[in-house]
């Protein structure tokens, strides 16, 4: 089932929450609302999903306003984010209660609810804690339960409240991986709310990065990875190094070095500001022309599947450079070196008049 | 506990020690004495007093007095604390207040107001007067002036419960298609089931054992308007020690009954309180 | 109705607070009200005249001064014991810890007579305090004793709660910085215990102001030595003096209202400096 969210504004007491939100989901895809606390996600996604009603604006499923449908008629599942399991009922309890409080008429038998739980402790790979009550499981099994309990009552859309963020974090990474093998292969329309930009950009269809009620962009991972509309979302999203320039007569001058304005800057602007990821510079010992920058190796991170350094800028300034391990063998690199740092590309330019 | 973190033993035993003697002092002797004094003139004697034609309705009187007034306030309590602890409203500290007024208020003055409102001079009391119905000085006000007084026990003790459990399974429940009714029966009464029944029973003493209100708005007519409290109150004021105190065993067992369910209850409760908490410190 | 600040899916709000409001208006509301309306109907003059008699005054002189003596050391004693209970560990503590809510669910008379009993001057104690020249009964000493019975959970319940809640590892970064037992506990552990300490002396305290059951045995009741405010109410209302006794009421309500809210403010000041929810 498709969603669409239409200008929605929500406000707390003075706090406004959410400010003009507007979005759409495919059927069958799988969206991470991405933010920091307090940026409105999990407010959007308890509108969506009925918990909670917006000032304004509307909720469209499959084109249709939900806005005043109950929540048990919006069909939406939804994983909160303590799991919410019922603790004074067993797991098997938990997973059937949506099929249990059915309306007479439409209820399945007792056999067919059991053999549907059944069916769900399997899919989520759980299959021998049935009769066991939620305070036995750990933190990543009950996560697994509550997911297969929103799944009972089939629903046509799948919210999940920051499903992963009171577990450790190796349990996170397996449990992340195994939700994207999992929506795969059920293909339910799915929405996701994490504040780790590590998770969205590896789960995720697409992202939704959100700030302070408002919506900085909407793409694929690899477009607000290496596209960023903004600076919030540039910074959120992985490293950046800045760089702060001054134009004088149509060329860039940062520190010591000159460089090439971008082609699409005006011709009246005064400074610029460059973005550059730590994996966009090439090191060397010798120059490698006018924007290359002296500066003084400070520390190696070796271990990883890249290695991280930190060098010091001659004007003080402290970069973040990424080379593959390849690269690093070639050039051998020490602590206290003094070398090149030669960017290749920019992510992000602002310009100032 | 770390060895950093506790004063030495000398110091420990000695303030141990002290908080045990005020507690013998204060609390034990108490108790003793109530049981001592009872027993005083043998076990025959004892029974033969429980059986005394005017302690036995007076039991009847306090048994029928709890039997209205705790699942009345039960009522109220699960409905008070239902919209203190799961909603946001204005007004709800003028609620909490008006809440604690029974126990803040003087019991005397409990059992005033309502003589003030169905006594002879009071408000209604023409009115009932004219109609035959008596209030005051007979036992519909002996319960009303119990409900009063024991209103607020079972709510004081719901809310803090349901607020620690928060609103999440009753959410969880609501998107699994779950009835408002239906919420409220599986998902929060069982989850409140320890609260609730420590908060019966705490009313239930409370009301079997009022003593202030009932006795302004009572009339002591032996009998007929005395409960077990007002009874104990006749016996020891004419001089009748032992039979007076084999009454005031019965409600002192009940205050140990009492306090044995509140250590059972806390035992489970503090357990779950200790989950919730743990998983909302993430 | 929009008093909900917030539109909610959990159901029943209004029925539930509907039912509340009502309950409340009908059993606490109206028959509150009727202390107003009755004193109402007494000039002010009267009224004064009423509540500063002589005999008046001996009587509230004695409920708040008893109450307030009371309280005051049931607050040392109080929080000695909340301290034991909250850190220390000793056989038989579970079965204290229990006991000390006693006075609370024990009924007023039963402990008004078991009180009595116990301090008169043949009872088990009363027999020693009299030696030494304590009166124990019929007296002030007699009511104070009964009232800290009465005003000992309060207190330790209070109190005890918040003990338990202190991080240990707060004491431990003390010690680590240098601190003795004695200064932590002064500049660390009382400053934080401290609003509810404030808090469960308001309690006792309005809870003894207007005690009967357990003080009128073994007070005395001598008019203005050892009648409480509660008894001298009783006696105007067999006298039919309904004013008489209303007017008193109205005054002790309006303190227990005063001490209730200074009980609130407390706990809210309490809540904001801790920054607990």
């Amino acid at each position: 089932m498709s969603i669409e969210v239409k200008n929605i504004i929500k406000t707390f007491d003075t706090f406004n929450a959410l400010n003009d939100v507007s979005l759409k989901v495919e059927t069958g895809e799988l969206i991470a609302l991405l933010g920091p606390s307090g940026s409105g996600k999990t407010t959007l996604l308890r509108i969506i999903a009925g918990l909670e009603s917006a000032d304004s604006g509307e909720i469209l499923f499959y084109g249709k306003d939900a806005s005043d449908k109950k929540i048990k008629d919006r069909n939406v599942g939804f994983v909160f984010q303590h799991y919410a399991l019922f603790r004074h009922m067993t797991v098997f309890d938990n997973i059937a209660f949506g099929l249990r409080v059915q309306a007479k008429r439409v209820r399945l038998s007792d056999d067919k609810i059991k053999a549907k739980v059944k069916d769900l402790l399997s899919l989520v790979q759980l299959d021998w804690v049935g009769d066991r009550y939620p305070s036995q499981l750990s933190g990543g099994q009950r996560q697994r339960i509550a997911l297969a309990r929103a799944l009972a009552i089939e629903p046509k859309v799948l919210l999940l409240d920051e499903p992963f963020g009171s577990l450790d974090a190796q349990v996170r990474k397996e449990l992340r991986q195994w939700l994207r093998r999992f929506h795969d292969e059920l293909q339910i329309t799915s929405l996701f709310v994490t504040h780790d930009q590590e998770e969205a950009l590896e789960v995720a269809d697409r992202v939704v990065v959100m700030n302070k009620g408002k919506v900085e962009q909407i793409g694929t991972p690899q477009e607000v990875y290496h596209k960023p509309a903004s600076v919030f979302v540039l910074n959120f999203l992985g490293n950046v190094n800045i760089f702060q320039g001054r134009v004088i007569d149509g060329k860039l001058y940062l520190g010591n070095n000159q460089a090439k304005l971008p082609q699409d800057a005006k011709s009246n602007i005064k400074s610029a500001n460059l973005y550059i990821r730590p994996h966009q510079f090439d090191i060397s010992r010798t120059s490698q022309g006018d924007n290359a920058i002296k500066a003084t190796v400070k520390f190696l991170n070796l271990a990883g599947s890249s290695v991280k350094i930190d060098l010091s800028a001659e004007s003080g300034n402290i970069l973040q450079v990424e080379i593959t391990q390849q690269e690093f063998s070639k050039l051998q690199l020490i602590k206290g070196e003094s070398v090149f740092v030669c960017p290749k590309d920019i992510t992000f330019c602002e310009y100032e008049i | 506990m770390s060895l950093v973190r506790t004063e030495s033993p000398i110091v420990r035993r000695t303030l141990i020690g002290i908080a045990m003697f005020y507690l013998i002092l204060f609390i034990f002797l108490p108790l003793f004495i109530v049981f001592a004094t009872a027993l005083e003139k043998g076990i025959a004697y004892y029974f033969n007093s429980l059986t005394d034609v005017d302690t036995v309705a007076a039991i009847k009187l306090t048994v029928i007095t709890a039997l209205i007034a705790v699942p009345l306030n039960l009522v109220f309590g699960v409905a008070a604390s239902w919209a203190i602890a799961k909603f946001d409203f204005r007004g709800k500290n003028i609620l909490l207040t008006l809440i604690d007024v029974p126990l803040s208020v003087s019991p005397v003055i409990s059992g005033l107001v309502f003589v003030l409102l169905f006594g002879l001079q009071g408000l209604f009391g023409p009115w009932l007067r004219d109609h035959g119905w008596r209030i005051i000085f007979a036992p519909p006000a002996i319960i009303i002036a119990t409900i009063f007084v024991t209103f607020p026990m079972v709510a004081r003790e719901l809310i803090p419960v349901m607020k620690a459990q928060g609103n999440d399974e009753e959410e969880a429940a609501i998107t699994l298609g779950a009835s408002s009714w239906k919420t409220f029966w599986y998902i929060t009464l069982p989850n409140i089931k320890w609260g609730l029944l420590y908060g019966v029973i705490l009313c239930n003493a409370r009301a079997m054992g009022e003593f202030g209100a009932v006795s302004v708005v009572s009339g002591h007519i032996r009998g007929l308007t005395n409960t077990l409290p007002l009874q104990i109150e006749i016996l020891y004021n004419d001089y009748n020690f032992t039979a007076a105190f084999a009454a005031a065993s019965l409600l002192a067992f009940l205050a140990l009954f009492t306090l044995v369910i509140k250590s059972l209850v806390e035992f489970r409760f503090r357990a779950e309180l200790k989950a919730v908490r743990k998983e909302r410190a993430h | 109705m929009l008093l909900l600040k917030q539109k909610s899916t959990l159901p029943g709000f209004h029925l539930a607070l509907g039912y509340t409001v009502f309950y409340l208006s009908l059993i606490v509301l109206i028959p509150l009200s009727m202390l107003f309306i009755k004193t109402s109907t007494i000039s002010f003059a009267q009224f004064w005249g009423i509540v500063t008699a002589p005999r008046t005054l001996a009587a509230y002189r004695l409920s708040f001064g008893a109450a307030f003596i009371a309280s005051f050391i049931n607050v040392f004693f109080g929080f000695l014991i909340a301290w034991v209970l909250a850190r220390y560990s000793f056989p038989g503590k579970k079965i204290v810890d229990a006991l000390i809510d006693f006075p609370f669910a024990l009924p007023t008379a039963v402990a008004g007579i078991a009180l009595t009993t116990l301090y008169s001057s043949n009872g088990l104690l009363g027999q020693f305090l009299y030696k030494i020249g304590i009166q124990s009964a019929y007296s002030w000493t007699g009511i104070v004793l009964a009232l800290i019975f009465i005003g000992l959970p309060f207190i330790v319940r209070t109190i005890e709660p918040v003990l338990q809640e202190i991080d240990p590892e707060i004491e431990d970064a003390a010690s680590s910085l240098g601190a003795g037992r004695l200064q932590i506990f002064m500049r660390v552990i009382f400053p934080a215990v401290l609003p509810s300490v404030i808090t469960g002396f308001s309690l006792a305290f309005a809870r003894t102001i207007g005690e009967y059951g357990s003080v009128v045995f073994i007070a005395g009741n001598m008019p203005g030595k050892t009648e409480i405010a509660p008894l001298l109410i009783i006696t105007k209302l067999e006298q039919f003096d309904y004013s008489g006794a209303t007017a008193i009421a109205l005054v002790m309500l309006i303190v227990s209202f005063i001490l209730l809210a200074i009980t609130n403010f407390a706990q809210w000041w309490a809540s904001k400096r801790i920054g607990m929810n």
